[in-house]
């Protein structure tokens, strides 16, 4: 098995936490990984993504080849669309609907919905409002990775223990809120496919 | 052993933890900021009294290392690429002198300048001073390659450049550590205590030995497990391929398997018999490098006559900008792959001051002083005050290297250009500031000067800033008059009284130094939350 995966945001967005997740949940099992982050001047509000490969075989290259993603995991609406040169024919967009607007220029939100439902397969779901009704408003970027998992090749349970895991030392409530969050971009996905 | 999951630049700081460096010295920089973290956040680093803390610059930083090396201890400085021009002087002097205790030095590029000025290639600086260089293809040989370089440090007696990319530098994989910790060396004085001392007929001396040393270098590079060449059947080309962009060359072949004879490059100087046998065999050799095309104009020399080599240079691959797969695909003449294009409406997302950030009204504050004036007159420098170029401040006119505000604004104000501005950061003021305010002084030069003191240095992830709480008594100290010392609170309800002061100064004839001071938004949110952990 063998996944590579695009992760998108503004700076300060959280992708970072979900690629952390999926690579411990990745290595857990035995798989392979490498993953490319974006540190520095754009994490100022500016662009950002990371690179995400994982698999049960030995990974050349740390940049994902265009036309070759199996997804595109966005926190932004606008930027899942900056990343489709990526994606593969049979890959899947799954983003957030809800804008994050600090440009003078941001496009109008309806346009980028237009251009998000051209995309072969996606899922779009406003993310911050689900994290909200799971209980945590910060959780935006754990109901995303809910969205995803079904698309991720492995257990819910290997990435809820990779959650338990990465919030070990935030105690049990936030493990819950987050789990929560997980399983209701999880829930939503698996209804809208 | 278990797998540890680290950056490129925590696995080089792993290594050298693991390899008993007793001390890493460093300026922040992308993409080399998180070696320096990784070891001040480690708790075996301050069990083991490792220094970590940070320096004024590259300069000081690559000094102290050289000091701690003639002491006999291992030690590492890290840099951004541009770091490294700070740091010429006493990193081509070190090749003359030699180490003692084994130095590293370690230099981060930034092809495609993701986070810079420029994209200029470190293994120039390391092939210019006549020092080996290492470069890994991945985390795992990073962190081995800290072991190897700071013993060949020492057997050679000779410091030893690393060299990666951003790439490397921040991008995460799996790394097994070695079994064991080796211990910090003992204080050993150099053997001959007039190795340091750079007089010419000493320094002659010394340099032919690292002339004579070279060949011994070379002699190495080819035995060097990190030099492989793997052969293949179809010798039509050859391919020599460096660092991480053995990666792309491999990732073009799904059962791993190049059909020509391939040279992966992990050290250098370049591994000369290795070269002559791929150039004896194959018809044509293409040379796929990240960063500059050395390599390449080395195998083709100056004419380009002979050997038929193809690369950047050519045009097989691009002159500038980072590799990727894709690139190297078509450079290997197999097909470019492509995904969906992106729609017309995807508009760029600039970086920008956090909102409620302190540069921002002092920004507002300058332009409205400034704004009777004609326009052109900021000169500014790096941090996140830069961002202060875009929409909808366009507040500065320039930002070229550390320090340079200062010194260019002393420079147009010789020229007539009268008033002129300086805008600089807190951290990039005693990185390289305080000497050209110096030179301003002496000269009396007509120049108005904002030191922003955000408290921290920022653009980097929030470091602690050397000059913090002194920021006014080196002003003084370097001969600033004391009226002409302005310190003022930059937020919007104190704006008439800022703009008030800033006309004053404008207004005067000699140096003044105007110090909006509040802190760094992020940095207190980061102190509330360490305080809340702490708790
Ligand atoms: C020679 C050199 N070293 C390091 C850097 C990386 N760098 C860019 S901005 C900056 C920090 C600037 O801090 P400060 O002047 O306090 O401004 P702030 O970001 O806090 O506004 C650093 C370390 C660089 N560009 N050049
Ligand atoms: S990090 Fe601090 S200094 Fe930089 S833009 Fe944000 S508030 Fe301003």
């Amino acid at each position: 098995m063998k996944k590579d995966i695009i992760l998108a945001g503004v700076g300060g967005q959280g992708i970072i936490s979900i690629a952390s997740i999926i690579g411990y949940a990745a290595l857990e099992q035995g798989m392979f990984l490498k993953q490319s982050e974006v540190h520095g001047m754009s994490q100022r509000g500016g662009d950002v993504m990371s690179n995400l490969r994982i698999s049960h075989n030995p990974i050349a290259s740390d940049l994902i080849p265009f036309g070759q993603a199996d997804m595109i995991i966005s926190i932004e609406p606008l930027e899942s669309l900056r990343y489709l040169p990526y994606l593969s024919g049979e890959g899947w967009v799954i983003t957030n609907t809800r804008p994050f607007n600090n440009i003078p220029n941001y496009p109008a939100i309806d346009e980028i919905m237009r251009e998000i439902a051209k995309v072969p397969h996606h899922i779009a779901l406003d993310a911050d409002a689900t994290a909200k009704v799971a209980g945590s408003a910060k959780a935006t970027n754990i109901v995303m990775l809910g969205a995803a998992s079904p698309f991720l090749g492995m257990a819910y349970e290997k990435i809820e223990d990779a959650i338990r895991f990465i919030f070990r030392k935030k105690g049990d409530k936030i493990i819950e809120l987050n789990l929560s969050a997980l399983r209701a971009g999880c829930d939503f996905a698996n209804q809208n496919m | 052993m278990q797998k540890l999951l680290l950056l490129g630049d925590e696995a080089i700081a792993q290594g050298a933890l693991d390899a008993g460096m007793s001390g890493i010295y460093a300026y922040p920089g992308t993409p080399s900021t998180e070696i320096t973290e990784f070891v001040q956040n480690s708790k075996f680093a301050a069990e083991n009294h490792i220094h970590s803390g940070w320096s004024v610059n590259e300069k000081t930083a690559m000094e102290s290392a050289l000091g701690m090396s003639y002491a006999g201890k291992r030690t590492m400085v890290c840099m951004k690429h541009v770091g490294l021009n700070v740091a010429a002087d006493p990193f081509i002097n070190s090749a003359i002198t030699g180490a003692n205790g084994g130095m590293m030095v370690v230099a981060a590029d930034d092809p495609s300048m993701h986070s810079s000025q420029n994209e200029q290639d470190s293994r120039f600086y390391g092939k210019f001073a006549l020092v080996p260089i290492l470069e890994p293809v991945d985390q795992q040989e990073a962190y081995d390659m800290v072991h190897y370089g700071f013993d060949f440090s020492e057997k050679y007696k000779v410091p030893v450049l690393m060299r990666i990319t951003t790439r490397m530098a921040h991008s995460r994989s799996g790394v097994v550590r070695r079994p064991e910790i080796r211990k910090q060396n003992e204080l050993r004085m150099p053997s001959d205590l007039r190795q340091f001392v750079l007089l010419p007929n000493i320094a002659r001396k010394r340099y032919k030995n690292l002339l004579r040393e070279h060949a011994s270098f070379i002699t190495e590079s080819e035995a060097s497990p990190f030099n492989k060449y793997i052969d293949g059947p179809d010798k039509s080309m050859g391919i020599i391929v460096c660092g991480i962009a053995y990666n792309y060359l491999l990732e073009n072949f799904a059962d791993r398997n190049v059909p020509c004879p391939v040279l992966k490059i992990g050290q250098y100087p370049l591994p000369r018999k290795l070269v002559e046998k791929m150039a004896d065999e194959c018809d044509e050799i293409l040379v796929i490098e990240d960063g500059y095309p050395i390599v390449e104009e080395l195998l083709k020399g100056y004419l380009g006559r002979g050997l038929k080599v193809k690369g950047r240079l050519d045009g097989t691959l691009p002159r500038d900008g980072e590799l990727n797969p894709n690139l190297v695909a078509v450079a290997l003449g197999k097909p470019d792959t492509f995904g969906l294009p992106v729609p017309d409406l995807v508009v760029g997302r600039p970086p920008s001051l956090c909102s409620g950030c302190p540069h921002i009204d002092s920004y507002y504050a300058l332009s409205e002083t400034l704004s009777v004036l004609s326009h052109g007159r900021v000169f500014s420098d790096i941090g996140c005050y830069t961002l202060g170029a875009l929409k909808p401040y366009e507040a500065i006119n320039s930002c070229v290297d550390m320090g340079a505000s200062i010194t260019m604004a002393k420079g147009a104000a010789d020229a007539g250009l009268v008033p002129a501005v300086a805008v600089i950061g807190d951290s990039t003021f005693t990185h390289s500031g305080m000497t050209g305010l110096l030179d301003a002084i002496n000269d009396k030069s007509p120049i108005t000067i904002m030191i922003l003191d955000n408290g921290t240095t920022a653009m980097t992830g929030g470091q602690d800033s050397p000059g913090f709480g002194k920021i006014e008594d080196i002003c003084r100290g370097l001969g600033v008059e004391e009226a002409h010392i302005r310190i003022l609170k930059p937020l919007k309800k104190n704006h008439e009284e800022n703009v008030a002061i800033m006309k004053e100064e404008l207004a005067y004839a000699g140096v003044s130094v105007i110090i909006p001071r509040r802190e760094c938004i992020v940095a207190i949110d980061k102190r509330v939350r360490e305080k809340l952990r702490n708790k």
